[in-house]
């Protein structure tokens, strides 16, 4: 208990400051503010992967680490999409995820919000080209719910990520 | 060669990777036959796929990887056009049940063995159309629509069912778990997979070099470059080229910092499961740490498409080898102090001992490799010495010594990853103090018709990719093969002596991948 302890203490404080939204804001084109006047600075996220390769998620993962520190900007990851108030989904979304996911964004209580995360997600860059429709998979998240922000990347970084997430919340 | 005096004669594919030979089963007698000798010698089945080769004027084939003492017989069997049915390898080797269920949704060949249902196909195409068909063209219009799936029933006085997925809570990967339980007991748990795939195998067709390595290095996201290396060691088998050796001391440089990565940030998550929320902090802080050397010294916070074949896209000057170095000494120093505490820490090992419990026996009769087979005890590992098996370069001249621990609970999978972290830094130590000069990159002149196998031992496990070129010198069939084919199944049984508030400590302790998966 006392190396537990120390190591606490020895650590510190590492958090990194939240990163400037710049001209994300702008990208954003469903957005309505009266929702964000709803949600405020307070947001809950339900996680959605339907499809990814899993780097998205381990980025996603990232943002909780001490550096970013994301809960300390009042932003918390929940179990069910009941209890949230955006969406954030990963993959190219694929035809056995289809249904899952249009199940998970009627369930999400208005009003709500979508961020689409990655390459595949976006579908942009070469990524989102070699992972773009087929068989499969039916097309990037908008093809399958509504979005409002898109984060590009292969994967993401977590300040990408963060800046997708604040740019969808923030009321300038 | 031949093994075990069965009529099949091997012959060893060139280049300088793991030890593979590749024979030709005459028909399905051989096949069956091969497959009982390589399980009568405790071998295991490291992948199982098929290919069309009607375009070439033949039929269908049905491909096989074995792991033996010594490398893996790699071994195909022809099949008729009109009638494609194999012998099902599932009554000695378990682990074949999914794959040959996963090669007809794909194929249409089919294994004669009882277990027909469908796995990777839930309904997003018809049940009549196999994608990977050469002359499959534009899937047909179909709807999407979710077909039920058989699960086993589980009966008896307040036996009942908890469905858990596809979307489960956390920032995890989809899949279905059906636990059936009375109370708290788990009386049978039973997966169904395949949510993630998104016809990968199909896009590989037809792609060059440089396209397959950016697809088959997004197999699984947290192992791009186990597969990417196992993709080049194929491609390079295929094409009969040499890497220099520089690349190789890099790739194997990559490799390691990809299985510290990894179980920097399980070894937090799980003692975030047992409800120390310290754990999850201090070694996603480490992790954090050492992606962002990644991102410095490699370009990419996952190392992502810095190996292709014939080589490595990065280098490293004197000034990041020193980078690389010191950052092995800190974060060594700071896991083992995070070790002593995850050791002292009562509340933790009540958790994780006896927890998930498998043996050896059970390891090796489903043909489980990699980290979560040493946990039982089992000397399994591409990159280290054994009887009869010596690693390919740069292993054989780094001596890995392989991690084992006997116990095969989570305690031992934890005890496995942290003594893996430990050989890893040394190892990272090693290949920065003595890298060979030279080129990073040998030129790769595609060999039409060229066939090649590439395994490697990436932090899960064995990773196999197998390809096969065209006439053309590109992608004709690639299957890249994720140990978490062989590891689901055996998730089943580890999960039947506790209860399901353990089951996500159990399902940590061995990460499995979805997306490597269900490709």
């Amino acid at each position: 208990m006392l190396a537990l302890l120390k190591r606490i203490t020895k650590t510190g404080i590492v958090s990194e400051p939240a990163p400037d939204v710049g001209d994300m804001r702008r990208e954003i084109d469903r957005l309505q503010d009266e929702v964000l006047k709803i949600l405020g600075r307070a947001l809950t996220i339900r996680e959605v992967d339907a499809g990814s390769c899993n780097a998205c998620e381990l980025e996603i993962h990232a943002l909780n680490n001490p550096y970013y520190n994301l809960e300390g900007s009042g932003i918390k990851f929940v179990a069910s999409p009941r209890h949230a108030d955006m969406l954030l989904v990963t993959g190219p979304v694929t035809k056995n995820m289809e249904n899952a996911l249009k199940i998970a964004y009627e369930c999400t209580p208005d009003p709500k919000l979508v961020v689409a995360a990655g390459d595949c997600g976006c579908g942009c860059g070469e990524i989102g080209r070699l992972f773009g429709p087929n068989y499969a998979t039916v097309g990037p998240v908008e093809a399958v719910i509504p979005v409002d922000v898109k984060v590009p990347g292969c994967p993401p970084t977590p300040i990408a990520l963060m800046q997708g997430i604040l740019a969808a919340i923030k009321t300038r | 060669m031949r093994f075990h005096a069965e009529p099949i004669e091997f012959t060893r594919q060139p280049g300088l990777g793991a030890p593979i030979w590749h024979g030709h089963a005459a028909d399905g007698e051989d096949w069956l036959r091969f497959a009982i000798s390589v399980h009568r010698h405790d071998g295991r089945l490291a992948a199982l796929w098929g290919s069309d080769e009607r375009a070439s004027g033949g039929g269908f084939r049905v491909h096989a990887v074995f792991a033996l003492d010594e490398g893996w017989p790699y071994l195909i069997l022809d099949l008729p056009a009109d009638d494609p049915v194999y012998p099902d390898l599932a009554g000695i080797f378990p682990a074949a049940s999914r794959m040959q269920r996963a090669t007809y949704d794909l194929l249409g060949i089919r294994h004669d063995g009882e277990d027909q249902r469908p796995w990777l196909r839930h309904g997003g195409w018809p049940e009549n159309w196999f994608p990977l068909r050469h002359d499959a063209g534009d899937p047909p219009a179909h709807e999407n629509q979710a077909t039920d799936y058989d699960f086993v029933q589980v009966g008896g006085e307040g036996a009942h069912e908890i469905p858990v997925g596809p979307i489960h809570a956390g920032i995890i990967e989809p899949g279905h778990f059906r636990f059936s339980v009375v109370g708290e007991r788990i009386l049978r748990m039973e997966e169904r997979l395949g949510y993630q795939h998104k016809g990968t195998e199909r896009r590989l067709a037809g792609a060059d070099f440089a396209t397959g390595a950016k697809l088959v290095g997004r197999v699984s996201g947290d192992s791009t470059v186990a597969f990417a290396w196992a993709f080049a060691d194929a491609i390079e088998a295929a094409c009969g080229v040499t890497p220099p050796a520089r690349a190789l001391a890099i790739r194997a440089l990559l490799l390691e910092r990809e299985r510290i990565a990894n179980h920097l940030g399980d070894l937090g998550a799980l003692g975030n499961d047992a409800a120390l929320a310290f754990g999850l902090s201090q070694f996603f802080r480490l992790k954090e740490d050492w992606v962002r050397l990644n991102a410095a010294v490699f370009g990419h916070r996952f190392l992502m498409d810095t190996i292709v074949p014939g080589g490595v896209v990065v280098d490293v000057d004197a000034e990041k080898l020193v980078a690389l170095t010191t950052q092995c000494e800190t974060i060594g120093r700071e896991v083992k102090e995070l070790q002593r505490i995850y050791d002292d820490h009562s509340g933790l090992q009540d958790r994780f001992l006896t927890t998930g419990a498998i043996d050896s026996a059970l390891a090796r009769e489903l043909s489980l490799s990699g980290m979560a087979a040493r946990a039982t005890g089992m000397l399994l590992d591409a990159r280290c010495f054994r009887q009869g098996y010596e690693p390919p370069p740069p292993w054989s001249r780094l001596a890995v010594r392989p991690a084992l621990d006997e116990r095969g609970d989570v305690a031992a999978r934890i005890a496995v990853r942290f003594a893996e972290i430990h050989e890893s830094l040394r190892l990272i130590r090693l290949i920065c103090a003595d890298l060979p000069d030279g080129e990073t990159r040998a030129t790769v002149t595609p060999v039409p018709d060229g066939v090649g196998v590439g395994v490697v031992e990436g932090w899960r496990g064995e990773v196999v990719v197998g390809v096969q070129l065209g006439k053309d010198g590109r992608l004709a069939r690639c299957h890249p093969h994720d140990p978490s084919w062989q590891a689901w199944p055996v998730l089943e049984h580890a999960v039947l002596k506790d209860i399901v508030p353990d089951f996500p400590l159990i399902n940590k302790s061995f990460n499995l991948s979805y997306s490597g998966h269900d490709i």
